[in-house]
């Protein structure tokens, strides 16, 4: 029960575990202990840290809480709505994508996803026999006339102002049609009931309405880290590629980064010939590929996308 | 008009040879039998609900399986309902009179349980109400429930209407001291008296709703064929779609009423209602639907083939040549080719033969809507890598087999309740028949068998 837990290893998650109790606390807590304090109920003798307003760390019985976590307050964001003024925006850039596998690690801990699951696929292409192989790694497109959104029976799936492609887990029925409808093979499916977040897993993922929280039988995918991008962050999958493949940004601004370097979107698209996959289709989707030119790395294929293989890149260093 | 006269005693040939009888042995077997594969169905089913649809071997792309490719198979199955209570009646083809309630009970089951099966399939089948309270008209899905409620409703009508007269026989048949029994007839009577009045309603009303279904079932299978054909996907990307399914539809429909006729026909001893005469003139129906299909076929499959695009030609591969080449072609050559043969001689379209080959028609239909669904879901525009070995394929697992026998026993086991309560050849359509004067000669068959 001391602060020296050993056992996470994600700093972040922790960082911001400590974050949301702290915002708990200021935002209800302190009044609340403060009548709790009043009330005589009688004490659990387990202690609990709060972040108290100037900034000290404060020790209090559990019993002076209120347990119960006031969801309205957190999940103000409307799962139906986007980040106001932006329209997200990815480029994938395949010169430089080796299959680290990195992006897919990350996106799997950061979305809590079983190790059968994957939002993103690192796809082994070949456009021809005489063409050389090439990684492209597939998240969602967040197409601008997306087809899932259209054969949603019940509206579960729509688009939102920022570009995004949401899903709402409380409203789909799992009829799949959208899954089927997607040539991209972006969505995923909860297919048993006994995968379930556990309560702080839970805690973490609400304030961000729009990230799936895996309700079985219903569809899921990559949802460009609403978390991340409600705070200017970029995606976790951007921050996580050691090769800076994925540039993430806001079409608007005209801007998109890989976290290395900042470039302007149509400047980049330009001079790299960035285009779309099946640009036919018609789907217009919002996330553009920079085609396998001068690679930064020879093909090498793997049977596997072994972790082993991710862990070589990260201690080679980039 | 004048009303039909039926006289309700024993020198009533028709009432003795028509009137519901009760189960003999074997049907009492064949009910137990039904009855023990709907409760391993249920049993499957409880532990899909329990466990998710994990206990399915669908997966992130098979997300399709045999529960979609039974739902189509069922709404293909109840075209026959209209097809013989509407259209063979505008056409105004005198023998189908014997023929058109074991059509229509076929649709109506059909058809209700193409709807519990869609039910099934549901990841969240607690949310259906979602799709009244949310429903979005831009969705194929939404048209299907639309049309395919409509489409219960006008077949139950259609089913139930011609029916009264007949439960008013059985109503005013049934002893007083039989107290249940005698309550459910009058109260489906609808207080059935047989004037003229009445009749000339229900001829009305058989009439209007003849018309209604032709759209209506039409409507169906195309909407049905839109759920595939509005994806981009290899093998469902095609304006045939539509046509395509309706007369797939037509050709199992027809199968399935031949097959379940002659049943009854053997079963119940009704030779002299339904003579070999249906089955040659049902026969040559089911040759042309299914010269129809053929049509349908080759172009469904030459057109990609000549071109062989890409995905296309992966998925193509895997039917003509691949992992699904032995069930493509049995079900080409066994449910579409033999019977269009065999049934071309004479000898062909005796009562056996017909049945047998109406079996391989609907047996041919019902994995024909599985090379439909699945294949295609196997051969995405991104080739399927990095998943386990087993999501490569797609084998249906017993809890899917178990369920989708309980659909189809479930669907028999309302047509046998059906024939238990009430005639399956309509007997006041058959007085009718027989009291008309205007019978030409061609259509007696009667009076051929005698």
């Amino acid at each position: 029960m001391d602060s020296n837990n050993n056992e996470s290893n994600d700093s972040r998650r922790d960082f911001l575990r400590k974050g949301f109790v702290a915002t708990a606390a200021v935002a209800t807590g302190l009044g609340l202990v403060e009548t709790a304090c009043k009330e005589t109920k009688p004490k659990t003798g387990d202690k609990v840290k709060l972040l108290s307003p100037d900034g000290k760390i404060v020790e209090v019985d559990s019993s002076m809480i209120n347990p119960a976590i006031p969801d309205s307050l957190l999940s103000k964001h409307n799962v139906r709505e986007g980040v106001p003024g932006k329209k997200f925006v990815m480029v994938i850039d395949l010169s430089r994508c080796r299959n680290a596998g990195k992006c897919k690690s990350a996106c799997s801990k950061m979305h809590y996803l079983p190790d059968n699951r994957s939002y993103i696929k690192i796809n082994k292409m070949q456009d021809s026999d005489k063409a050389a192989p090439y990684w492209m790694p597939t998240p969602c497109f967040h197409c601008d006339n997306p087809p899932c959104v259209k054969v949603c029976p019940v509206g579960a799936t729509f688009k939102l102002t920022d570009g995004i492609v949401g899903i709402d887990n409380e409203r789909c029925i799992g009829c799949r049609f959208c899954m089927v409808a997607c040539p991209y093979s972006a969505r995923v499916f909860n297919w048993d009931t006994e995968y379930q977040l556990n309560i702080t897993q839970m805690n973490e993922i609400k304030p961000h309405a729009a990230c799936s929280t895996h309700v079985s039988g219903t569809v899921e995918k990559c949802d460009f880290c609403p978390t991340n991008t409600a705070k200017d962050e970029l995606p976790d999958c951007v921050q996580a590629c050691p090769n800076g493949v994925f540039y993430f940004g806001d079409e608007v601004e005209d801007v998109v980064s890989n976290g290395d370097e900042t470039v302007r979107l149509s400047q980049l698209l330009k001079d790299k010939s960035g285009y779309r996959y099946l640009e036919d289709l018609g789907t217009k989707p919002r996330v553009y590929y920079l085609p396998p030119v001068n690679r930064q790395f020879p093909f090498k294929d793997a049977e596997v996308p072994t972790e082993a293989e991710g862990q070589t890149t990260h201690e080679s260093g980039h | 008009m004048e009303p039909v006269k039926i006289k309700l005693d024993k020198s009533n040939q028709l009432l003795t040879d028509l009137m519901p009888k009760k189960f003999n042995a074997s049907g009492k077997l064949w009910v137990g039998v039904l009855l023990v594969i709907v409760v391993i169905g249920f049993y499957a089913y409880i532990r899909q609900l329990q466990k998710g649809l994990v206990v399915t071997d669908m997966r992130d792309f098979t997300s399709w399986g045999i529960y979609i490719s039974n739902f189509v198979f069922f709404v293909a199955i109840s075209l026959v309902g209209s097809l013989v209570s509407a259209i063979l009646k505008l056409a105004n083809v005198r023998w189908r009179t014997p023929l058109v309630r074991i059509s229509e009970i076929i649709a109506v089951a059909a058809i209700f349980f193409a709807a519990i099966i869609i039910i099934v399939d549901m990841g969240r089948p607690e949310r259906f109400w979602h799709l009244f309270a949310f429903g979005r008209l831009q969705s194929p899905i939404l048209w299907d429930v639309i049309v395919i409620t409509t489409y219960l409703v006008v077949s139950s009508l259609l089913l139930y209407i011609p029916l009264l007269p007949d439960i008013a026989i059985c109503r005013d048949l049934t002893p007083a001291s039989l107290k249940f029994k005698k309550w459910f007839y009058t109260f489906l009577a609808l207080n059935w008296r047989g004037t003229s009045q009445q009749y000339a309603l229900i001829h009305k009303c058989i009439n209007v709703l003849a018309v209604l279904v032709v759209p209506l079932a039409l409507g169906i299978h195309t909407v049905t064929s839109w759920l595939f054909a509005t994806t981009y996907r290899a093998g469902w990307d095609s304006s045939n779609f539509g046509p395509y399914f309706v007369a797939g539809a037509f050709q199992a429909g027809c199968g399935g009423v031949i097959a379940v006729t002659y049943v009854l026909r053997n079963h119940y001893n009704l030779k002299k209602y339904i003579t070999t005469k249906h089955f040659d003139n049902m026969a040559k129906l089911l040759v042309l639907l299914s010269l129809v299909y053929l049509y349908f076929n080759i172009n469904e499959y030459l057109v990609p083939g000549y071109k062989m695009k890409t995905v296309d030609g992966e998925h193509l591969k895997s039917l003509f040549t691949g992992h699904y080449a032995p069930l493509f072609w049995s079900v080409q050559i066994f449910g579409m080719v033999v019977p269009i043969v065999v049934m071309l001689f004479k000898k062909g379209r005796a009562p056996l033969p017909v049945f047998i080959v109406s079996l391989l028609v609907v047996v041919g239909a019902w994995f024909k809507r599985f090379l439909i669904v699945v294949p295609t879901l196997l051969h995405p525009f991104i080739p399927i890598q990095n998943v386990p070995a087993s999501w490569h394929t797609y084998m249906p697992t017993w809890e899917e087999w178990a369920i989708t026998s309980a659909s189809l026993a479930g669907a028999l086991l309302v047509i046998t309740f059906f024939v238990r309560l009430f005639p399956i050849i309509s007997i006041w359509e058959m007085t009718e028949e027989q009291q008309s004067p205007q019978i030409d000669e061609q259509t007696n068959l009667y009076e051929a068998q005698a």
